[in-house]
């Protein structure tokens, strides 16, 4: 029978099927970070049950880390992050701790080191798991129980996710970007409308995106409701993969990339719902509101809360204006910021911080604006520093910062004040999500780094101007 | 866990939808590594307003929150089942949950039940017009009751079960072991693991 790449990937995974019940699903891979945890392995002491499979089981630092150099100083978050080391030590776990060269984002580590590959079960007590899917992984956010479950046997209870093909056709503009397309999809479905659902991201603008891109689109599926997102690998996929460390080697590579080749739905397979997005159509795109449904083309203005034809998207988008302390009709072009931060396991990849780098070399941070940059991992800094970046924006006035997941939400050292506002590449622009009172409107970073140049959110093109400007001055 | 059957306690009105994890209890509550203590970090931000539902002395005693559309979106964290339960509550009731939540809520013993929104709209009016009200919620007639109102509500057979006997998810996958320990002996070499030499 015809079947999706996210069905496939399901029947290769079960283990047991009976009626009545849920599948029993096998699980190839399981990150673990110090928040979701801890009550996790407390299960497992006292049940007196080991961790099944170490080997496929990896954790890191990243939620409570601080971004700048020296130990951590809130003593809560330094119980959780040692926690999790006693817990690694006591179960046999490999962890990368902070100041290792492999620790990072949860989500930046596994790729990079190549543990996750197409066609596998990718799970971590985390949402943005969704980010590996790009990989052609079944890869999905679980709860503490759920992570319990899995240290214990490696296998997840679950139900069958129905499936939902998102279309991109078309070519996406220069200076439009992976993050445009999908805040730009998750404004068309709705932060509801994935529920229940795995996305498979597919048009011939998704095939043009490179991995990393591709991994900011899957990352924010979640922000949809979708459980997961999966892109069909190909040849960008293998290309990333070859060579890497945990990647298959010799004959084994050969058998994987086979395997792999096959892992793409099938032509006359049916997704329960389709939705189609023209790339061509798309401009830089931007939130406005406290959830990332509620997002426009910066070239738009701040909507008017009684032009939404749904009582409950009307009296949303009224909270979230008063949040976010915007009127109707203010061109989102004339919002000012004061903070931009580029990270996050979203946007935190070395490709997002070149594309942010390229736009802010030869500029100034504006004097109102503190713009930080935190890479996603140890290795995407050191990768960074080798081809200069860190000195493009230190140059420019940023501040450059060790890996974590910073600011993306209020958990470690990098929030937002009450009543502060942020461009931020990160994923969620939900109340307070970066700190007590913050504002955050949710942009990409090449949107991230011109509007820590203009000091209202902004775009690349927007700069031309002001580029005269400044020559004219020194002339 | 606890076995749930049926549940009589103060209805509590929320009338907002797409209520995230974020609200729920924001990241800077997150810190614990034990299960409980997270009741301070409920609605953290709503609190501060003393117009806040919860800050109604009326609903002080309140387990059955009856909430608008989307609950739970977000993040994954399991702490928002736990501040719900550790604050007292027992059930939520909504039209639309957010999937990890709801999951999450069924391993945790939370009932989350799917009223639809006419049902949640009239329970809601009933509640306004008898604060402080008890709501019965009967998993096994898998209705909910507010004074004349009887609605049905929508929770997979499978949850039901789990929940009306209180039985460990991990206990039910362990008696299949041997079935996990069959499927991994079939899984390819190609596979990565974790621990490189």
């Amino acid at each position: 029978m015809a079947g999706t790449l996210a069905e496939k990937v399901w029947d290769a995974h079960v283990v047991r099927r009976a009626e009545g019940e849920p599948d029993l699903l096998y699980i190839d891979l399981h990150l673990l970070h110090e928040v979701t945890s801890p009550q996790a392995f407390d299960g497992l002491r006292l049940a007196g049950r080991p961790v099944r499979r170490p080997d496929l089981t990896l954790a890191t630092e990243d939620h409570n880390v601080p971004t700048t150099p020296g130990p951590i100083t809130d003593p809560v978050s330094k119980i959780q992050v040692e926690t999790l080391r006693r817990n690694c030590e006591e179960f046999g776990l490999r962890l990368y701790p902070m100041g290792d060269v492999d620790q990072g984002i949860v989500h930046v580590v596994g790729p990079q080191l190549g543990l996750t590959q197409p066609g596998m079960t990718v799970v971590c007590g985390d949402s943005h798991t969704s980010t590996h899917g790009a990989f052609g992984a079944l890869a999905f956010g679980i709860g503490t129980s759920e992570v319990e479950h899995v240290l214990a046997t490696q296998s997840l209870s679950l139900r069958p996710f129905r499936t939902l093909a998102v279309n991109v056709v078309g070519r996406l503009h220069e200076g439009v970007t992976a993050k445009d397309v999908v805040l730009a999809v998750i404004a068309k479905i709705g932060t509801g409308g994935g529920q229940g659902y795995v996305f498979e991201y597919r048009g011939e603008a998704i095939e043009a995106l490179s991995m990393e891109a591709r991994m900011t689109v899957c990352n924010m599926s979640i922000e949809a409701g979708a459980r997961a997102g999966m892109i069909a690998p190909d040849q960008t996929t293998f290309d990333y993969l070859k060579g890497r460390p945990h990647a298959p080697q010799g004959a084994d590579w050969d058998a994987a990339v086979a395997e792999w080749t096959a892992l793409r739905s099938d032509d006359d397979a049916e997704f329960d719902e389709q939705v189609e997005l023209d790339a061509s159509d798309l401009t830089p795109f931007v939130t406005w509101g406290t959830n990332p449904g509620q997002g426009l083309p910066l070239s738009d203005s701040v909507p008017d809360p009684e032009s939404f034809a749904d009582e409950s998207d009307r009296v949303s988008a009224a909270n979230a204006l008063a949040y976010m302390d915007l009127e109707p009709g203010t061109k989102l072009r004339d919002i000012r910021v004061d903070t931009v931060f580029v990270g996050s396991c979203t946007n935190g990849r070395i490709e997002d911080l070149r594309a942010a780098a390229a736009v802010v070399k030869g500029h100034q941070v504006a004097k109102s604006v503190r713009m930080l940059v935190v890479p996603g991992s140890a290795r995407v800094r050191l990768q960074a520093e080798a081809e200069g970046l860190d000195a493009v924006f230190t140059a420019a006035g940023a501040e450059w910062r060790l890996p974590g997941c910073s600011m993306c939400l209020g958990m470690n050292p990098d929030t937002l004040s009450p009543g502060e506002r942020s461009a931020s590449t990160s994923n969620r622009n939900f109340e307070g999500r970066q700190g007590k009172g913050g504002r955050t409107h949710l942009v990409s970073p090449l949107v991230a780094a011109a509007t820590a140049i203009r000091g209202t959110l902004s775009s690349p093109a927007d700069l031309a101007g002001l580029e005269t400007s400044i020559t004219a001055q020194e002339a | 866990m606890d076995k749930f059957k049926t549940h009589t306690g103060v209805g509590v009105p929320l009338r907002r939808s797409n209520v995230d994890t974020d609200q729920i209890i924001p990241a800077e509550y997150l810190k614990r590594v034990t299960r409980t203590g997270f009741e301070d970090g409920l609605f953290a931000a709503w609190r501060k307003d003393e117009s806040f539902v919860l800050n109604n002395p009326v609903y002080a005693a309140g387990s059955v929150l009856v909430a608008g559309p989307d609950f739970g979106t977000g993040s994954s964290r399991e702490h928002a089942v736990w501040a719900l339960m550790n604050y007292g509550f027992r059930v939520v009731i909504s039209s639309r949950f957010a999937d990890i939540f709801r999951g999450n809520s069924g391993k945790a013993g939370l009932l989350t039940a799917i009223v639809s929104q006419d049902d949640v709209e009239l329970i809601w009016k009933f509640l306004d017009n008898n604060p402080g009200a008890e709501i019965t919620v009967d998993l096994l007639a898998r209705t909910v009751r507010a004074g004349e109102i009887v609605a049905p509500f929508e929770i997979d057979d499978y949850t039901r079960w789990r929940l009306l006997e209180g039985l460990d998810d991990i206990g039910l996958t362990l008696r299949h072991e041997q079935e996990v320990t069959e499927f991994e002996k079939g899984r390819p070499s190609h596979k990565p693991v974790t621990t490189l030499a």
